[in-house]
């Protein structure tokens, strides 16, 4: 793509994904992103799903200052498919011009962009926390390595920028005013190659909340001694609406599947409140909860990692505490507020 | 089977990592080093399916000469082949380092025949570029799965599972084909003594490459502020679960 093409319709084209609940948080956060970006080189917000846009996604993507919705058609497959829809997406931003394509940094934004790169021999930058353009071809941006536990700064060469933006690094905020969104349609016609890789199957798991949407989340570490020690904290989640996630050391030993990590390595998670029972406070963990809300750690030992990174502690036993503290919510909300 | 793992050098940083004066690198002067650690998985994932199915595990590297210890430490719970791109020890771009890999692959297979299954990491540990895999498929056309955590290999094609959304999503891809992994899809093995001892006999296959700059410019690191300094304590034992309870109503958590 010239230069020539891109300028007269400068837009940046952001991929949003969506669930039975509408849009997901993550790509709220990338649009978030994305409109910080546009108005860097005063470009249009444009926003692309494979789907139908409902209503209330229209509401949302209205408020969040997107001018033109694309509802993408990928003929002859409902299933994602990774390379059709980098593919799409691609056909998409060439037609615009886009000078920038940008999704969440979920599974699916870092393969459809990663396959764009690949299909466009460009160079995709994952994890991005901020971007602005410096000049007509160069952006300067920030992006998280190790997690998050450092922070690159970096210039970026070359149209269109490929970016996707960090789960855990950018607040989803709506512009401060809400535009009128045009819905369109594109469609694109995927060759048989573009189709080898597709979901087959999709498998539910049913009852209970998700580790990385939670809003609470109760965390049980080395210090619940055992699997069967993580009764009195299922039971803790189970009052709270709150999900179970664990650290590394707990899947190690089996106690706990591995989906419930939490981590650089397992599910990074972004609840208001995280209540971390028995976790030391490994860096590999940190990474995890860094942007949790409120913090708070149960451990034995006051002066565990995990002291310094969290809003309150309580010094002590698992094993003791979270017993009691089930009594005292079941009480309080029973409206008994204990004796006089 | 023949199975190609690619493995990445890290370090294994502590709590605050520590720049480099230049503040362009961090400061490993204090560090050891692993394998990143999706890449183990990657590694335990190979032995296993040799393990059933016979054949041989191939397991490169792109790193510094120092990276030859994690060829010796993937030996050790198993691999029969090791392959070092040799570097001088700077990063290289994700687009630098699939088309390292492709070439290694290409001439790999010219002699001894195709890779039925390549794994890598689904990132590494320090970079994080989620893309490598999808790049080195790309160029190779072969199907290729991210993020998986599940993977059963029949006669002619894998079935990979990853975590979408609260379930599992799976798909199954016809072979030769290319697998980006993730910590949970196995525990890895600890080496054996033996396992050890073959491991530092073992040839290594070295190739040097020479460091390009790629079309991301490095400015500088930084190490970011951290939201919280230190913990407020409540109290000890039973003693605190009265504020406790308290801060879960103030913020909503209790009704």
């Amino acid at each position: 793509m010239s230069e020539a093409q891109f300028e007269p319709r400068g837009c940046v084209l952001c991929l949003v994904e969506c669930d039975d609940d509408g849009i997901i948080d993550s790509s709220l956060r990338a649009l978030s992103f994305a409109r910080f970006l546009g108005e860097s080189s005063n470009a249009a917000l444009v926003a692309a799903m494979v789907g139908t846009i409902s209503a209330p996604m229209l509401a949302t993507l209205s408020s969040y200052g997107v001018g033109e919705g694309y509802e993408l058609v990928v003929d002859g497959v409902d299933a994602y498919a990774p390379l059709a829809w980098a593919r799409a997406i691609r056909q998409l931003s060439e037609s615009l011009g886009a000078q920038t394509v940008v999704a969440g940094g979920t599974e699916r934004g870092n393969e459809v962009m990663a396959y764009i790169g690949a299909t466009t021999s460009r160079p995709m930058v994952a994890n991005c926390l901020r971007a602005s353009w410096l000049g007509a071809t160069t952006v300067g941006l920030s992006r998280q390595r190790w997690a998050g536990s450092l922070i690159e700064d970096a210039v970026l060469e070359g149209v269109p920028a490929l970016l996707t933006v960090a789960f855990d690094g950018v607040t989803a905020e709506p512009a401060s005013t809400t535009v009128s969104t045009t819905v369109r349609e594109f469609h694109f016609s995927p060759s048989e190659d573009d189709l080898n890789v597709k979901v087959t199957e999709w498998i539910g798991r049913g009852g209970g909340v998700a580790l990385a949407d939670a809003r609470v989340v109760v965390g049980g570490g080395r210090g619940v001694g055992s699997a069967e020690g993580f009764g009195p904290l299922d039971e803790l989640a189970g009052l709270l609406g709150a999900a179970v996630g664990v650290s590394r050391a707990v899947t190690s030993a089996g106690w706990r599947p591995h989906a419930q990590q939490v981590g650089q390595t397992g599910t990074r998670i972004s609840p208001d409140l995280y209540l971390a029972c028995g976790i030391s406070g490994a860096t590999q963990h940190l990474a995890g909860c860094r942007s949790a809300k409120h913090v708070v750690t149960i451990n034995t030992d006051p002066d565990a990692p995990f002291l310094s990174r969290a809003d309150y502690a309580v010094v002590g036993d698992v094993s003791v505490i979270i017993p009691a503290l089930v009594d005292a919510i079941k009480a309080r909300k029973s409206g008994y507020v204990g004796p006089a | 089977m023949r199975v190609l793992v690619c493995v990445k050098r890290v370090a294994m940083v502590g709590a605050r990592i520590v720049l480099t004066a230049d503040e362009k690198d961090v400061d490993v002067r204090q560090l050891g080093f692993t394998i990143s650690p999706h890449e183990e998985c990657a590694i335990e994932e190979a032995v296993r399916v040799v393990e059933q199915r016979g054949g041989v595990v191939t397991v490169l590297t792109l790193g510094p000469p120092e990276a030859a210890d994690q060829l010796r430490d993937a030996a050790s719970i198993g691999a029969n082949r090791l392959v070092h791109l040799v570097s001088d020890g700077r990063d290289w771009d994700p687009i630098a380092t699939a088309g390292a890999i492709v070439d290694a692959i290409r001439r790999h297979e010219a002699a001894d025949g195709p890779y039925d299954l390549i794994l890598l990491g689904n990132e590494a540990a320090d970079t994080g570029d989620y893309q490598v895999g999808v790049r080195v498929a790309h160029a190779l056309g072969r199907p290729c799965v991210i993020g998986v955590k599940n993977l059963v290999v029949g006669e002619e094609t894998v079935v990979a599972k990853r975590e979408f959304r609260g379930g599992d999503e799976l798909y199954e891809l016809a072979m030769p084909s290319v697998v980006a992994v993730k910590e949970g899809i196995n525990l890895p093995r600890y080496p054996s003594l033996p396992g050890r001892v073959r491991a530092n006999k073992m040839a290594i296959a070295e190739t040097t490459l020479e460091w390009r700059q790629g079309p991301v410019r490095l400015e500088r690191l930084r190490v970011p502020s951290e939201p919280r300094e230190r913990a407020e304590i409540l109290g000890t034992g039973v003693d605190a679960v009265a504020a406790l309870v308290d801060l879960l109503e103030q913020w909503g958590v209790v009704a």
